[in-house]
């Protein structure tokens, strides 16, 4: 009786794991395509690129929030820090992309690294009150720092400046933009999927699932927590400084707490126990989010309203709900 | 110079009784319910606007008790419809709800009563200044200080003495064990709800009264109640008072000198007391973790 109960789990996971590289193998082909299928759709390049700039970073996020357990309601302040930082580095420092944008991750990440031995001692939802908090400063600061950020309008003025490769100066209009993005995308979802296989991922989801019993083993949960805390930062930054190339600006929104409560929501509904939840999240949001804003003044309330019922009918995301039907 | 620093630090105590109230209701709701009210500023804002709209009809005074009642009415089926399913949840799944119904009240409240900001009415003998040295000292500030004061009090002479306030002290210490002695959590967390939301109704219709009516006006207030809270320490209601009342202080003296920190000098106060004293000034060691 056993052995057929474990031989037919087996079967099961061996049929799920081969379902599962064919559904990957699938999103890549699809993501590979999109300036070619996505405006027969009706849609245009510069979707699917916010869709994989908000995928970034809302995987980078769902590492501390999915698998470590913690819960950050204040991740818009380093995509915000991102974007500035890209914005002022090609403003004043020197116009060279890739500068700009390893400028802007470094800027979101440091400070997130800073921001880390504040919040890690706490757990739950006081962690969320503190990270609500702390997120909302970056906002201030940059409203109020003018000169520096241009206040409430935001930062202007930069632009996607031309990639210099073998002398030749390579301009980067939205197809070629996609990709730039997508390349990243790719690499950022490589590097998780290496965390979350490697002892250090391991010790991350021990975090979530029993923090005491991590403890009586000897393992510093704080530590482990403010290394998660630094790398969402770090990832969620470089979405920032994607997002400001893409826009051509830096605006304080990119700060604000909603934006902060979008990231967790995009992780939810997708799915926050799964890798590829938070961009089946992402997607969905941001194809949402144009529709509804192309047809009502509203919008806000609809998004509001799509918070209120992924919590209600939809907590296990869409990949936990199809997980749940396939296992039942 | 003095008189500048005593004017500051006096707009800024104002400022902070707004904080205080705020931080008090979500304070209450947080023991209890087990739940960040992050909705908690705009039914602070809707208790403005609710005055706003009936003040013509039934006077100032009456509006006091009224608006904030309608905004605990509103309160309650939220409570009952949204938040009662999610007890004994992942805190992520309130707060992610209460995110929502904080974006769709503000939109509401903008669609309804505009975007722009409105003035708030007062009776004009309320809003003159009572003497020319006090210049700063209206009517209006010693009203709104003793309607706190007396407010403060009567919550904390509740919840010391009455039968509903011993079960809610009772309850935000072992919740399981109340209810296996007969007391119905579910009429009690209702309660609690609702007493934090009269506190925000309140604290909306004072704050409209000095700062005006806008539709971000509860986002604007939100955070700083957070930053109370944290700085007081998560699980003693005076401790938000006092934390409210610090920053708001110290956010009002910094608006005179240095006007460009006045926000956030509150996070960096904030920064200082997590690093020096995590659990904050009045916290209990260890408590919703």
């Amino acid at each position: 009786m056993s052995t057929s109960i474990e031989t037919k789990l087996a079967t099961h996971h061996g049929a799920a794991s081969g379902g599962r590289v064919i559904a990957a193998a699938v999103i890549w082909v699809a993501l590979l395509f999109v300036p070619f299928w996505l405006p027969m759709l009706g849609g245009y390049t510069d979707l699917a690129t916010r869709a994989l700039i908000y995928a970034i970073a809302a995987s980078g996020l769902n590492l501390l929030l999915g698998y470590t357990g913690g819960l950050s309601f204040g991740h818009a302040a380093y995509f915000g820090l991102g974007a500035y930082g890209t914005g002022l580095c090609l403003l004043y420092v020197a116009p060279s992309l890739p500068l700009a944008i390893v400028a802007g991750t470094l800027l979101g990440g440091i400070v997130g690294i800073l921001v880390g031995p504040m919040v890690m001692k706490r757990k739950g939802i006081y962690f969320a009150m503190i990270t609500i908090a702390f997120g909302q400063m970056f906002y201030f600061v940059a409203v109020r720092w003018n000169g520096l950020t241009g206040g409430e309008d935001g930062l202007t003025g930069f632009s996607r400046v031309p990639v210099h490769i073998g002398g030749e100066a390579i301009k980067l209009g939205p197809e070629r933009f996609y990709y730039l993005v997508l390349v990243l995308f790719a690499v950022v979802m490589a590097v998780i999927w290496q965390i979350l296989r490697s002892p250090l991922g391991h010790s991350f989801v021990a975090v979530r699932e029993n923090t005491t019993r991590l403890r009586f083993l000897g393992v510093a949960v704080d530590k482990q927590i403010w290394v998660a805390f630094a790398i969402s930062t770090f990832i969620v930054a470089l979405a920032g400084s994607l997002n400001a190339l893409l826009t051509g600006f830096a605006s304080p929104d990119n700060l604000d707490w909603p934006l902060s409560g979008s990231f967790v929501v995009i992780c939810v509904l997708g799915g926050m126990r799964s890798f590829w939840g938070p961009f089946l999240g992402a997607v969905i949001f941001i194809v949402a989010q144009d529709y509804l804003s192309s047809v009502t003044q509203n919008w806000m309330s609809f998004i509001g309203l799509i918070f209120i019922l992924a919590v209600l009918f939809f907590p296990q995301g869409l990949l936990g709900f199809l997980k749940g039907r396939a296992r039942s | 110079m003095e008189s500048l620093l005593l004017y500051s630090a006096f707009n800024g105590l104002i400022v902070g009784i707004f904080y205080a109230l705020m931080a008090l209701g979500l304070s209450l709701i947080l023991g209890l319910n087990g739940v960040i009210n992050f909705a908690h500023g705009t039914f602070m804002a809707l208790g403005g606007y609710i005055a706003f709209t009936i003040e013509p009809y039934v006077g100032f005074w009456a509006c006091l008790v009224i608006a904030p009642l309608l905004a605990v009415i509103l309160g309650l089926a939220v409570e009952r419809v949204l938040i009662r399913p999610l007890y004994g949840r992942d805190p992520l799944f309130s707060l992610l709800l209460t995110f929502g119904l904080a974006m769709i009240m503000e939109d509401l409240i903008r669609t309804i009563w505009g975007a722009v900001g409105e003035p708030f009415a007062l009776p004009s003998y309320l809003n003159t200044p009572l003497s020319a040295s006090l210049f700063f000292l209206t009517g209006y500030r010693v009203v709104l200080i003793l309607i706190t004061v007396f407010v403060t009090g009567a919550l904390f002479a509740v919840l010391r003495y009455s039968r509903i306030g011993i079960r809610i002290r009772a309850g935000n210490a072992d919740l399981e064990t109340i209810s296996a002695m007969g007391v119905n959590i579910f009429f009690l967390r209702a309660a609690n709800f609702g007493i934090g939301i009269f506190l925000a109704g309140l604290a909306g219709i004072l704050a409209a009264g000095q700062l005006g009516l806008s539709p971000s006006i509860g986002s604007s207030l939100i955070m700083p109640s957070f930053v109370a809270i944290i700085v007081g320490g998560v699980g003693s209601l005076i401790g938000s008072v006092l934390g409210g009342l610090i920053i708001g202080v110290a956010s009002g003296i910094t608006a005179a000198f240095f006007p460009v920190a006045q926000e956030v000098v509150i996070y960096v106060i904030m920064a200082v007391v997590l690093v020096a004293r995590p659990r904050g000034l009045l916290g209990q060691e260890g408590l919703f973790e």
